[in-house]
């Protein structure tokens, strides 16, 4: 495994190969295993080890990355005079900054330091034992005559960041997924979970949750299309909404790519709203630092329904200052998210945090309180059918079922969505606690689960 | 390279495994970019590695590592081993492997031009050239460029006696222009959508696209989109521009048609397919004007599915998919070639890199041209109410690959044969059956182009893989279009 002390000797060299005015390296990489199963075998089964060290060279206004893996003196040298060659050609950019120092560029407001998410017991897991957790999900499977596909994965993951201007960060994370498919005849469940610590994972009730929604939803029958209350289970939420995060950087709006254009500082969705970027949260995960090494900054962005906060990357804070938008966006300053430079897309909140409710609802209470509506499990192939209104489009899958009169009824066939962010998010009815989800789509998120009114489904499929 | 993959085979054999294969692969790769005036990155990378695949105790198992050292190589392939061991714990029958002879070769991408040798700063040139055009244009709020370059050098081989090495060329280029106005961001794309067009070529092939050419037209459509009607919801005949009917393709046809899909192998994640087992032959895929095939030989063309070998070491084939309409053929690999009573692989098993385990992947899955000359003006011309569609902005299938939708950057109201108004905000969709049975006309060869797919996503890790399509306009009778915004 790459330690810190291995990495600063790397970067001791790339400093020594490079003639450039400034350097900075960014290394990661670990060691990552998954086992993937289908109809109730073993069938995939894999295991990587891999590190990459990436060179940013910088002269004068111009700079350019250049990434390699190969850690000998020559490839390093090689991986230096690549990213010098590609700087060099490049016309000078009046905003590049200097690189950052340590402890520099954005305000230090991360009050509490991280949770330490490395844990022994999931680093060391082995592929016998992942065999065996697979063995008591296909146990499951066929206690209920169903058959099952999914993954158990392991891995261990360093990143860190060093730059010739005394910056120096280091990150080291593990984390552990189950995700767990059960097929019936002309159904299917689903349930997926992660964390850092493998403990933390019950692969049996993952199984027996979705071997349920199997056998429940069978023989779905075909209802019409149309607006429904929906419930949307945890993964549901994250997948649709993770959609609109990349429009909440400070470059969309300068670039006038983003939803939020004219809108920030006006209330877009409902009071019951109020959502964070957090990476310090006891159910968030990654580096506290960005790809400048700029440390992540606690950023409230939706405040009762109010678009409060943009994130910003250091580059783009500084544009913003200038730009006609600065007295339209909020506080602007770097916030510690921005990607690793130089890139097009600027900076994303990408550790999402929704805030609860005074009176948060499971889902069988939301069921309960629904006079007629949809239960979803999880969405599927969510894509953008209109940038400024934010409609998306996608589909239900593995665990639909109609409510009424407070119960659920029976399994449906699959409905196709076509809904604005901004209308779902305005009609919030009841919210669950919210937790760790992980779903296809987006980015893990700490999200709650959620009955939203008049949800909009145009179409039906076949099963 | 061959005696390192050979320290993997020996260790595999030591160690018991009843077959083994090792693939070394050094890929590189180069990303340019710009966006309104200023380069948005340029970036090299590199990465070499070798990934061992090993069959023991009648179960798979891989590994892979960067460290090419004797030592780590042989650990790899040790570890390889001892994961097969493990999933032969959770298993219901023995990997099969359908016969394929042992081949020595090597193969590389026909190309003119390698891209790599090509000046950075002229192709930074290039696309800021690009960029001035489409920021020409009044109204237009952002625009992007994007180059890329591609090399892939494997070496593959077996404990059956295959030896190969193969070298792939990828290039790519695009850009797009926006324009935001009110409470609408509309975008227009050259020469298609999500990077623009890809294929397995050098640099000659960003000399071939007509770039500086067409970006102030890209520009005026982006800010005439702004005020161009909505299009109706409704029932309409539509034709489909080639690009937009090769993602159609992509997702309704080459998807659906992955065995493993098929199979069940991708049901937690990708999904799984209408397509079972007993509608080969019989299912009626489309009208007697759709054939479909999937064709990795050089001869159908440089599409990002071309190469000589999969990463199997299978001879690159073509398989028909839809002949006359009727569903004839699955994409296989040797594993699953049996399930269909096929006794060779089709050839589709494909990886996204040294780290990642091959898997059935779509090669070039392309509709096969009309054979009447037909052009698409020509095409337009004979339609009398209908709607002309054109790059893709949108799209999303079930898990099954039964209902579709789709969004287009632009659309032109057909009226009595006459491109008329220009319509924003364009989709359509479909069950995908009664879509294919639909089409009633297809362009001849001269409009057909084999477009590049390059970020196919699939597989646990996930993998991205490139995928060609050649297709032609093509028209669809009575389509629903404009759910998209129905109730909103």
């Amino acid at each position: 495994m790459l330690d810190k002390n291995k990495a600063a000797d790397i970067f001791g060299k790339i400093k020594k190969y490079s003639s450039a005015d400034e350097v900075e390296a960014l290394t990661y990489g670990g060691h990552s295993a998954l086992t993937r199963f289908a109809n109730n075998t073993i069938h995939q089964n894999v295991a990587e080890e891999n590190y990459v060290v990436s060179v940013r060279t910088a002269f004068d206004g111009r700079t350019a990355r250049a990434t390699t893996n190969k850690l000998d003196d020559e490839s390093l040298k090689r991986v230096v005079a690549a990213s010098e060659k590609l700087a060099k050609v490049q016309h000078p950019d009046p905003d590049l900054l200097p690189m950052p120092e340590a402890g520099g560029g954005a305000r230090s407001t991360q009050s509490d330091p991280i949770p330490s998410r490395y844990f022994d017991e999931t680093a060391s897991v082995t592929p016998e034992q992942r065999a065996e957790a697979v063995k008591k999900i296909v146990g499951v499977a066929q206690k209920h005559k169903l058959t099952t596909a999914g993954i158990f994965s392991t891995s261990e993951v360093v990143e860190g960041i060093f730059n010739s201007r005394g910056l120096a960060d280091w990150y080291r994370q593990t984390s552990s997924e189950v995700s767990v498919t059960m097929l019936a005849a002309d159904s299917s469940g689903w349930q997926k979970a992660n964390s850092p610590n493998v403990a933390q994972l019950d692969a049996v009730t993952l199984a027996e949750i979705a071997a349920r929604k199997a056998f429940e939803s069978a023989a779905p029958r075909e209802i019409p299309a149309g607006k429904y209350t929906v419930i949307l289970e945890p993964a549901a939420v994250l997948d649709i909404v993770g959609f609109m995060f990349y429009d909440f950087g400070g470059l969309a709006i300068l670039d006038q790519r983003s939803f939020l254009n004219n809108r920030v500082g006006t209330k877009l969705f409902g009071e019951n709203i109020n959502i964070w970027d957090d990476v310090g949260h006891a159910l968030q995960s990654g580096a506290p630092f960005d790809g400048e090494g700029i440390r992540r900054q606690r950023v409230q962005l939706v405040e009762d329904g109010v678009v409060k906060r943009l994130v910003y990357a250091r580059v783009t804070a500084e544009r913003m200052k200038k730009s006609e938008y600065k007295d339209k966006v909020g506080q602007i300053e770097p916030t510690g998210h921005g990607f690793p430079i130089p890139n097009e897309m600027g900076e994303a909140p990408m550790n999402i945090v929704f805030g609860g409710t005074r009176e948060p609802k499971t889902v069988d209470q939301m069921i309960g309180s629904t006079e007629r509506g949809i239960l979803v499990t999880r969405l599927w192939y969510i894509r953008e059918v209109d940038p400024y209104e934010k409609i998306l489009t996608g589909m239900t899958r593995d665990g639909t079922f109609y409510v009424q009169d407070g119960e659920i009824q029976y399994g449906v066939r699959n409905f196709r969505f076509n809904q604005s962010l901004i209308a779902m998010l305005s009609n919030v009815e009841e919210m669950g606690t919210p937790v760790r989800a992980s779903g296809e789509e987006s980015f893990d998120m700490v999200v709650p689960a959620m009955k939203v009114g008049e949800f909009n489904f145009t179409e039906v499929t076949k099963f | 390279m061959k005696h390192i993959a050979d320290w993997a085979l020996n260790v595999a054999n030591l160690r018991g495994a009843s077959y083994a294969d090792a693939r070394l692969a050094d890929d590189r790769s180069r990303g340019l970019a710009t966006k309104n005036g200023k380069i948005g990155h340029a970036a090299d990378s590199e990465s070499l590695g070798i990934g061992v695949r090993v069959i023991a105790d009648g179960a798979w198992g891989y590994a892979a590592s960067d460290d090419l050292s004797r030592s780590a190589v042989e650990a790899t392939a040790g570890r390889a081993v001892d994961i097969a061991r493990a999933s032969s714990r959770v298993k219901q029958s023995e990997v099969r492997l359908a016969p394929e002879k042992a081949v020595s070769a090597e193969w590389t991408t026909p190309i003119q031009i390698d891209p790599f040798t090509t000046s950075v700063e002229q192709n930074l040139d290039l696309l800021l050239k690009i960029d001035s055009e489409l920021r020409a244009v009044k109204g237009v709020t952002l625009a992007e460029t994007n180059m890329n370059f591609r090399r892939e050098e494997q070496w593959f081989v077996s404990s059956e006696g295959t030896n190969i090495h193969q070298t792939k060329y990828t290039t790519g280029v695009g850009y797009a222009a926006h324009a935001f106005a009110g409470s609408d961001i509309q975008k227009r794309s050259y020469p298609n959508s999500f990077g623009g067009q890809w294929q397995n070529k050098g640099y000659e092939l960003i000399g071939e696209l007509k770039l500086v050419e067409n970006a102030r037209r890209v520009g005026e459509e982006a800010v005439a989109l702004l005020k161009a009607d909505q299009c109706p919801e409704g029932v309409f005949d539509i034709i489909l521009d080639g690009s937009q009917l090769g993602l159609q393709i992509h997702e309704s046809v080459g998807h659906p048609i992955e065995l493993d899909r098929v199979l069940g192998m991708e049901a937690n994640f990708a999904g799984t397919s209408f397509l079972t087992l007993d509608k080969l032959r019989k299912l009626r895929y489309g009208s007697d004007l759709v054939n479909v095939v999937a064709d990795a030989r050089q001869e159908h063309g440089p599409g990002l599915g071309t190469f000589a070998f999969d990463e199997e070491g299978v001879p690159a084939q073509c398989t028909p998919i839809i002949t006359n309409g009727l569903f004839t053929g699955y994409l296989t690999s040797r594993e699953t070639a049996h399930t269909i009573g096929a006794n060779r692989s089709g050839g589709t098993l494909r990886a996204e890199g040294w780290n990642r385990l091959p898997i059935i992947r779509m090669t070039n899955i392309s509709i096969l041209p009309g054979e009447k000359p037909l052009t698409r003006e020509q095409l337009i011309a004979s339609t009398n109410n209908g709607i002309y569609m054109e790059t893709n902005r949108s799209w999303s299938i079930d898990d099954k690959r039964y209902n579709f939708q789709f969004g287009c950057e632009a659309g032109w109201e057909i009226k009595n044969g006459k491109r008329t108004r220009m319509l924003r905000n364009p989709s359509y969709s479909g069950i995908t059956t009664e879509f294919w049975n639909a089409m009633d006309a297809i362009c001849s060869r001269d409009e057909w182009v084999l477009w590049g797919t390059p970020h196919c996503g699939k597989g646990q890790p996930q993998q991205v893989m490139g995928t060609g399509h050649g297709a032609a306009p093509a028209r669809f009778r009575n389509v629903k279009v404009g759910s998209a915004y129905k109730g909103n």
